[in-house]
């Protein structure tokens, strides 16, 4: 018998396609040569590597799931692929991927017009068009529906007052998906940038997803067409609709941060020396070892399935909300983990578990947190709503 | 005009290499392997000199190599080639470059309309013997320039000149064409295949020859017999000196001395 692969224990890789194989490797390249060298400084720097956009978008990594418009037509298993790899390299950079596809691109796709459509989407597969996603508010973000941005008819047009918090790509974007509350309830509308009265304000001093760019958005008397409202959006259900989208990407993403602080757990327990003998060959050390690899076993075989029943179309939003929590809780405890099993190392910049642990205290957090999707799950099983 | 150029799946720099027990070669099972890197390069020079000039035809990829060996040309035709020929077939699997050139010559000489340009990697980074261009230029008679990094092809397509760094010195050659290069490292950067090019990739033909095709190719050429292959020996366990600097200089200096013997 061959020996089991550390990263691969269950032999996740055997059940993928070949095109599948080959969009992973691809991605796993390209964050080996042109974001692995350079992240570390970037989180350090506090900057999004913007130079980055446009390799990106030349590998077809935006809205890679979306068909048409110049979009990849990958199958969504390839686009969790994607997030995984891109993730092990930084969450910030997955998450820029997450926002301009999941949460910009694919609510255009879905809930907009033709017109909307040959407008935003070509440009944006190519990485010339940024897009964001307001929905948090300063006020709150687990509960949507309390939101106080407000859209108000006006003749043709709509008047947008308000304000957004939170949002990835915010000062960047070109256009902004602003979910504000309507007379007749939730509605979407495209804002661009440029338009008066709107307004972004870079959030700085994070500790957390510091190589990504995190936004205010302000919106005062801002007049949008009624073309740039989204018609195939009604009610929350919109919104919450790009959330499942992008939320299945970060159940991929996640595995590639635990999987990067494993391998570097793993491989200085057996370099490092301590009372006469490698870590490695310790049994408390090893506990933890054969912990992580039972965890990240886990969460590979959960996204698989959770990718096969997406391109099913049989996934439902509360199997999203499960996989959310598991592999979000998994990673940033395994993350933890090999920070403290790296000992004093474990806390500088050379050694990537405490930038990817401080980046999953973000990612835990948004898109739902865990307590959200917990209380999603039980709904499921008890039917009563409990939030 | 036409462009040939050759691959090679050869095992990832990274991979851990595990020579087989009795030394007749390396195990493959769960080996992950790549595109030979400098293959690559030559793969994108091809591509880039198609989008510079109006003049080429055809960018077509070759791979002597198993079934595995697949992926490499996915990995060429996605980064922009045109057709792919896999020579395939167990009578074909050495460890010998001198043979693996008079297969691939074999191959090329089957396709009619011949080739104005051949490109392969300076060396392969599995057997760094460096031979499977030259011999195959020697195979398919035309002239070869090794290790280029700098390249102009004259604007009729009749000619090149090419650029080569030697021991101190930039070398310019000048050659005819038909001609066949190896490309060393610096004269161009591989592209990553785009994901929706690795899918279209699948639909771009790809002809497969065996043994069937290629004719006496029981023949075995003059070459080189590998006769084992071993792994390095382990390295010896490193000795850590302690102490003061004095004392640990002194301590040092009689090791050399006594045990090193090197001094």
């Amino acid at each position: 018998m061959e020996p089991v692969d550390p990263y691969d224990f269950f032999r996740f890789r055997d059940n993928l396609t070949e095109d599948e194989r080959q969009v992973q490797d691809t991605v796993a390249r390209f964050v080996d040569d042109r974001v692995l060298p350079t992240i570390a400084e970037y989180f350090e720097r506090d900057e999004f590597p913007r130079e980055l956009i446009q390799e990106i978008a030349e590998l077809g990594l935006l809205g890679c799931n979306l068909e048409g418009y110049g979009c990849g037509g990958l199958n969504h298993v390839c686009y969790g692929l994607t997030c995984m790899e891109l993730e092990r390299g930084d969450s910030g950079i997955r998450s820029f991927v997450s926002v301009q596809g999941s949460l910009c691109m694919w609510p255009i796709h879905t809930y907009g017009t033709e017109d909307q459509k040959q407008r935003w989407l070509p440009g944006m597969a190519k990485g010339e068009l940024i897009g964001c996603f307001g929905l948090t508010e300063p006020d709150g973000g687990s509960d949507p529906g309390t939101m106080k941005t407000f859209a108000k008819k006006d003749g043709d047009d709509w008047v947008i007052n308000g304000a957004k918090m939170w949002i990835t790509n915010g000062c960047l974007a070109d256009v902004a998906i602003v979910w504000a509350e309507t007379d007749d309830g939730v509605r979407g509308f495209l804002v661009e940038k440029g338009m008066s009265g709107y307004s972004t304000r870079e959030i700085k001093r994070k500790f957390s997803l510091r190589a990504s760019v995190t936004s205010e958005l302000f919106f005062e008397n801002v007049r949008v067409p009624d073309a740039n409202r989204l018609p195939e959006a009604k009610g929350l259900a919109g919104p919450l609709g790009c959330l499942t989208q992008a939320r299945f990407g970060i159940c991929w993403g996640v595995i590639g941060p635990a999987i990067a602080c494993f391998r570097e757990a793993l491989e200085y327990s057996k370099v490092r020396v301590l009372f006469g003998s490698p870590l490695s060959h310790k049994q408390a050390i090893q506990l933890r070892l054969a912990e992580m690899s039972r965890q990240i076993t886990m969460a590979q075989l959960l996204a698989l399935q959770l990718g096969r029943m997406k391109d099913d179309k049989v996934m439902h939003h509360t199997q999203v909300s499960m996989a959310k929590w598991n592999n979000c809780r998994m990673a940033i405890d395994l993350c933890r983990e090999a920070r403290d099993l790296l000992g004093a190392s474990g806390i500088t910049v050379e050694f990537s578990p405490i930038r990817h642990m401080l980046n999953l205290e973000s990612v835990i957090t948004y898109e739902g947190t865990e307590t959200i999707h917990q209380l999603a799950v039980a709904r499921e099983l008890t039917g009563a709503a409990a939030f | 005009m036409r462009i040939l150029t050759v691959v090679k799946q050869v095992p990832d720099s990274n991979a851990t290499i595990k020579v087989k027990g009795d030394g007749s070669g390396i195990e493959t099972a769960g080996l992950k392997t790549v595109c030979d890197p400098f293959d690559e390069f030559g793969v994108e020079l091809a591509v880039q000199t198609r989008e510079k000039r109006s003049d080429v035809d055809e960018v077509v990829v070759i791979c002597l190599g198993d079934d595995s060996a697949s992926g490499v040309l996915r990995t060429a035709l996605a980064m922009g080639a045109d057709r792919a020929i896999h020579v395939n077939d167990p009578k074909f699997e050495s460890m010998n470059e001198l043979f693996d050139a008079w297969v691939l010559a074999e191959a090329i000489k089957k396709d009619e309309k011949g080739f104005d340009l051949i490109v392969c990697g300076k060396h392969n980074i599995d057997l760094d013997s460096g031979a499977v261009g030259p011999a195959l230029a020697e195979f398919l008679n035309v002239p070869h320039v090794g290790a280029v990094q700098g390249l102009e092809i004259a604007d009729d397509g009749s000619s090149l000149t090419a650029r080569r760094r030697i021991e101190g010195a930039e070398e310019v050659v000048e050659c005819s064409m038909p001609a066949l290069l190896t490309i060393e490292k610096g004269l161009v950067e591989p592209r990553y295949p785009s994901l929706p090019n690795l899918m279209k990739a699948k639909k771009k033909p790809v002809e497969v020859l065996t043994s069937a095709d290629i004719s006496d190719a029981d023949a075995s050429t003059a070459g080189t017999d590998l006769v084992s292959i071993s792994p390095p020996p382990p390295r010896p366990e490193c000795k850590m000196i302690e102490g003061e600097p004095e004392e640990m200089a002194r301590e040092l200096v009689k090791l050399l001395r006594e045990e090193a013997k090197v001094v």
